[in-house]
């Protein structure tokens, strides 16, 4: 170990690369599937009839307060025990150790997206609103013209930071049998037996992809916000607890 | 102790128990070490040296930026071939086992603590400078200010930060799992094949789990409200 081998690292990085594709892709498709739930559900949690918002609630104060690897684990190994799933034609899917990541890690960060649109549109003023309503506007283009718009500016700073958790998040895909960036790395210290090397390869490019999608996220809003004269909620410089 | 009759799982339903103490006492003894890691991290951030300025930071953005998983497994199995360097020095082989407790307390307080940086020098920030001036003016000395002037009042500032950084440290203390310290999420991983039900003894976990971050909740609150006993508005 006294040595730190970096030919090592060199032979190693065709495993790494095809591992990071695996880990961007599992990204990529976990915040699109993530999105497709949470933008509707984010709605209706805002909803004042309880029969709607109470089980979002319920979905999203499960999936917020267990922990992710638990809930992976949940659908990985626990789904076998019901017949039904074993016999049915989506077994093929729910066996498999990288669609039972997109699953967990879909429902987990759509728990955490769901409360970050509805905190958001609550907080859209109302004044805008009202003004909206006098003019006659239907409640759905108030929602697709008024309350999208100032809600989405409200989350933005939130959501960059859940792409953040998602991405690291994915590391846990290598503990079900997926190759994905850890899991490569795991696969060459089982070969080379060498945990410094790799590890802190990964790591470094952890980092990166980290503060690279922070950077471009922050680029992204300074953009898109870029005629508002006081943007007091930047996109933080570090990833902040969820 | 009798179980309820859906905590028994096949008889293996009171490692759950056990494991869920184990939980707990790590994340106990990680918030410990996230604590004064993140005291010492705001401090060496708010300090007028350079050098302490950039370890600072350096730890508070670089640990942030890496999954707890890595850190994890680079610690433990690195460590652990470095502990074996450092004592064969001395001459000889040696079998080295790192202790998982020990290790997993280390690394879940590592992580956290870089976050606590932040809540705390938020909060020391929010301390107003003139109150540090005036305790100076009286002749206190530098311990003497932070001691009795800026940490009392940062600490209120801090406790909603740090109760939702106790929610989220607890969850992560599963993954010490994969060092093989016998916490909640592994013994649910070693009881789901003999027990031959593996969704109901994750469920349970997971019940277990909401169950103390339901507990912590209640106590997060009564936190806050002590905090900010005496700053309410009438």
């Amino acid at each position: 170990m006294a040595s730190f081998d970096l030919s090592l690292i060199w032979t190693s990085l065709p495993d790494l690369f095809s591992g990071l594709a695996v880990t961007l892709q599992l990204t990529v498709l976990t915040v699109i599937g993530g999105i497709i739930l949470s933008v509707p559900l984010g709605v209706l949690r805002t909803s004042p009839n309880r029969f709607i918002s109470g089980p979002i609630w319920a979905y999203t104060y499960f999936f917020r307060g267990t922990p992710m690897l638990i809930q992976l684990f949940l659908i990985y190994y626990g789904l076998a025990q019901f017949k039904a799933v074993r016999s049915s034609v989506l077994w093929f899917i729910l066996r498999d150790g990288y669609w039972c990541c997109l699953i967990a890690f879909t429902l987990n960060t759509a728990a955490y997206t769901i409360e970050i649109v509805a905190g958001a549109l609550r907080n859209v003023p109302l004044g805008d609103i009202e003004a909206a309503r006098a003019m006659g506007t239907s409640p759905f283009t108030i929602l697709r013209r008024i309350k999208f718009p100032i809600a989405m500016r409200i989350l933005f700073p939130a959501y960059t930071n859940e792409v953040v958790f998602i991405l690291q998040s994915t590391s846990l895909a290598s503990l079900v049998t997926v190759m994905d960036l850890t899991g490569a790395a795991r696969v060459v210290i089982a070969r080379t037996f060498a945990p410094y090397e790799m590890f802190i390869t990964i790591g470094i490019i952890y980092l990166a992809l980290t503060y690279l999608t922070l950077w471009g996220f922050r680029g992204i809003e300074g953009h898109l916000y870029r005629h508002l004269k006081s943007r007091k909620e930047l996109v933080s410089e570090a990833p902040v607890l969820r | 102790m009798a179980l309820p009759a859906f905590l028994d799982l096949k008889g293996y339903g009171h490692l759950l128990i056990d494991g869920a103490l184990i939980t707990l006492s790590v994340g106990v003894a990680a918030m410990m070490v996230a604590l004064a890691l993140g005291i010492l991290g705001a401090l060496a951030r708010l300090s007028n040296n350079r050098l302490l300025r950039a370890i600072g930071s350096t730890y508070a953005t670089v640990i942030r930026g890496i999954p707890e998983l890595v850190l994890m497994l680079l610690v433990y199995y690195g460590g652990t071939l470095l502990l074996q360097w450092l004592l064969s020095l001395g001459g000889g082989e040696v079998r080295v086992d790192i202790n998982a407790f020990m290790a997993g307390t280390l690394v879940v307080g590592f992580v956290y603590g870089a976050y606590a940086t932040e809540i705390f020098r938020g909060a020391f920030l929010a301390v107003p400078g003139g109150q540090s001036e005036a305790g100076q003016a009286y002749g206190m000395s530098n311990a003497q200010v932070f001691l009795r002037i800026e940490l009392p009042q940062a600490w209120r500032l801090a406790i909603p930060g740090l109760g939702n950084l106790w929610l989220t440290l607890l969850k992560a203390t599963s993954i010490t799992s994969v060092i093989g310290l016998t916490e909640l999420a592994r013994q649910a991983d070693l009881i789901k094949a003999p027990t031959h039900m593996p969704f109901t003894v994750f469920f349970i976990a997971c019940l277990l789990y909401l169950a103390m971050t339901a507990v912590s909740d209640v106590l997060r609150i009564r936190a806050e409200r002590w905090a900010s006993s005496g700053f309410r508005r009438s």
